[in-house]
């Protein structure tokens, strides 16, 4: 009696090993585990990351609790930390980049996928993800001794004797700046939003192009009032990620934008953003209040930039359904 | 049948590049040093970078089984470094403060190495004099009090000179340094409101300002800026053939930073000098001293367990105040006077 079941579960078990040995021969399970693998390991980096930052800023967080987001001074002397210059110097810049880098990207993007002879934009293609490559430090000293001097001697006097009586024009120019910092950083995301905005666009399927003008619109008519909305979603996502790569980038920025926290609605005056705070003081920073208060900068940063995501996200799915229910 | 041979090929394949990784791994350990080197580790201050590793270079070719590994990541990792114990031993711009000492589960010794100083550059289009600059000068410029280059605290000390009617742009180091603590160290010294507003650290909240990185940074802003004003080291200055100020120092002198000046400063404080070399110079006695000067200093461990690695280390710091001391200004640092010299000699018999 006591055989039957024992044979039977035997049996069972060398079924369920032949079929697994099956489908790892097929290599399903095999791709299957490896794959999963793979996206845990980003999950566990991540969540690693996190609780790193976390654990080593438990002085300042327990000091300065919320204040320490709101604080607007940064005194390593004193030991007084605030973070909001940096947020706001992260987020503006960021802000003041897909202004410029937005309408260059997409335009540049439309003429290299509709109107281009194909020869022409696989090679001005190939020479756009080549910039994409250039190190952050060149754009820096690209900055330091072009931009700013243009900048300081004939763009910002134009703008301060046209647009003077805009707060954003106002104060001393120094040439380094909100807007230089911006301007670099727009110059270092538009091969991003080329590269992958001309791609979504080149996969709209013929058809749709074919069904416009074959309903009698003109090229343009087609290319914006087609093709363009179909790949709406996809030239979004590479606006998002041109602005991951802006909201944490160090070295361009730190060579332009002045490094100095202060809040300032000119665009004129110099400002500071969170990674090139971090770069600049980490490795001088003497005392565990202060290299805290520097690493919970590290953790706003996540912060500043899952949110940011996370808004990111809402438009997108709010301008699909608006598409969708149009359709 | 197909399968098989192409799984052959990728397992040879595999074997050739497993023996070919195995032997350029081997290789370049088994080459230059003889088996018995010893590697001993230090790591800190970015300023004396240049001197040091010309020192460790020279030093092993003297003693070939002899390396030094260091690592230039800047004074507050050297200090951390050496607490913590990963290295042998440390360097830094600043002494290490009480707490931080008393940190230490080992005694943390200081030895003067070299000397440094800050220099103010500026860039005034047309003025082709040195001008001086008086303690309440640069503290006015750098708090902000002063805006103008024609101001009276600037014109008084120059007179002669057409300072003209424009404004002020201060210029300072964004990043963390040894420099910027040098520069704010004599300012506290000279300027009631600047200790008591701003202070001194690596980095301070500056009243006024833009922020260079690194001297480079700061000499970039300050040669764009017409009516800038910044400070850099003198070395950056010197191989750089930046034009700087006179500075006036304690005994009323205006003295133009140079090699001579600068150890006139470590000797004129030689003999208040505390037994663990932790002090600051700036602003220091005496008609030759430029005032804005510091030492740089090693910081060793009182106790190396390893005995061969304690003579390693002795022995090259008795060569480093001796032999070294003489390639020092090849490379334009100040050397050290020869009473400090004297002082860290006898120092040197606590490590053990």
């Amino acid at each position: 009696m006591p055989n039957i079941p024992v044979t039977a579960g035997r049996a069972r078990l060398s079924l369920r090993a032949r079929q697994f040995l099956q489908k790892l021969r097929h290599g399903d399970e095999v791709a299957h585990l490896i794959t999963l693998l793979a996206a845990a390991s980003i999950i566990v980096v991540t969540v690693m990351l996190v609780y790193q930052l976390y654990i080593n800023s438990i002085l300042p967080r327990h000091k300065f609790g919320f204040e320490f987001f709101l604080g607007r001074t940064w005194d390593p002397v004193s030991g007084d930390f605030g973070a909001l210059p940096f947020i706001y110097g992260t987020l503006v810049s960021s802000a003041l980049a897909l202004l410029v880098a937005v309408p260059l990207g997409v335009g540049a993007a439309i003429f290299l996928s509709e109107l281009a002879p194909p020869r022409v934009s696989n090679y001005l293609t190939f020479v756009i993800e080549l910039l994409a490559a250039v190190p952050s430090v060149i754009y820096g000293v690209l900055g330091i001794f072009i931009l700013v001097p243009v900048l300081r001697s004939a763009v910002m006097p134009f703008l301060k004797h046209t647009l003077g009586f805009l707060p954003l024009f106002k104060g001393p120019i120094y040439g380094v700046s909100m807007l230089a910092g911006g301007l670099v950083l727009a110059l270092m995301i538009v091969p991003y939003i080329i590269s992958v905005s001309r791609e979504v666009l080149l996969a709209v399927p013929v058809e749709q192009r074919e069904a416009a003008l074959g309903l009698g619109a003109t090229k343009w008519e087609s290319t914006w009032q087609v093709v363009v909305p179909f790949a709406r979603v996809g030239i979004m996502a590479s606006v998002f990620l041109a602005l991951a790569r802006a909201l944490g980038e160090t070295m361009a920025v730190t060579m332009v934008i002045g490094n100095d926290p202060k809040i300032s609605a000119s665009l004129f005056a110099p400002a500071y953003s969170i990674a090139a705070v971090i770069a600049n003081e980490f490795t001088e920073a003497t005392g565990d209040l202060y290299l805290q208060a520097l690493i919970e900068l590290g953790l706003v940063l996540f912060l500043v930039t899952i949110v940011i995501n996370g808004l990111a996200r809402l438009v997108i799915m709010a301008t699909t359904q608006k598409g969708t229910s149009q359709a | 049948m197909r399968l098989k041979t192409s799984i052959t090929h990728i397992a040879v394949g595999l074997a050739i590049v497993m023996v070919g990784l195995g032997v350029s791994a081997d290789a370049p350990s088994a080459a230059p040093a003889p088996a018995s080197a010893m590697l001993i580790n230090a790591a800190g201050a970015t300023f004396p970078y240049p001197i040091y590793s010309k020192w460790f270079d020279e030093y092993h070719k003297l003693h070939p089984d002899i390396e030094f590994n260091y690592q230039s990541i800047g004074s507050g990792g050297g200090i951390r470094q050496v607490l913590a114990g990963t290295v042998d031993f440390g360097a830094s711009d600043g002494p290490m403060t009480d707490e931080q000492l008393g940190q230490a589960k080992i005694k943390i010794l200081h030895f003067p190495t070299v000397l440094g100083a800050d220099v103010p550059t500026y860039n005034l289009p047309g003025i082709n004099q040195e001008l001086n600059f008086t303690p309440e000068a640069l503290a006015g410029i750098f708090l902000g009090n002063i805006t103008k280059w024609n101001d009276p605290a600037i014109a008084g000390a120059n007179p002669g000179v057409g300072l003209p009617d424009t404004d002020i742009v201060v210029v300072h180091r964004s990043d963390g340094s040894g420099t910027t603590y040098i520069w704010v160290d004599y300012l506290s010294k000279v300027s009631e409101e600047w200790k008591t507003k701003v202070g001194k650290n690596t980095s301070v909240n500056w009243p006024v300002g833009l922020g260079g990185k690194g001297n480079e940074g700061v000499s970039g802003l300050v040669k764009q800026t017409p009516g800038a004003i910044g400070y850099v080291e003198l070395i950056y200055a010197i191989q750089n053939k930046m034009p700087y100020g006179k500075v006036r120092n304690s005994s009323g002198v205006f003295v133009k930073a140079d090699l001579a000046s600068v150890t006139a400063a470590a000797a004129a404080t030689a003999k208040s000098m505390p037994d663990d070399f932790r002090v600051s110079i700036t602003n220091a006695p005496g008609k030759g001293a430029y005032p804005i000067s510091s030492f740089t200093w090693l910081l060793v461990p009182t106790k190396i367990s390893d005995p061969a690695k304690k003579k390693a280390i002795v022995d090259f710091l008795h060569w480093m105040l001796q032999d070294g001391q003489g390639l020092t200004e090849a490379l334009s640092y100040a050397r050290l006077p020869k009473e400090v010299v004297a002082k860290e000699t006898k120092a040197i018999s606590q490590v053990n």
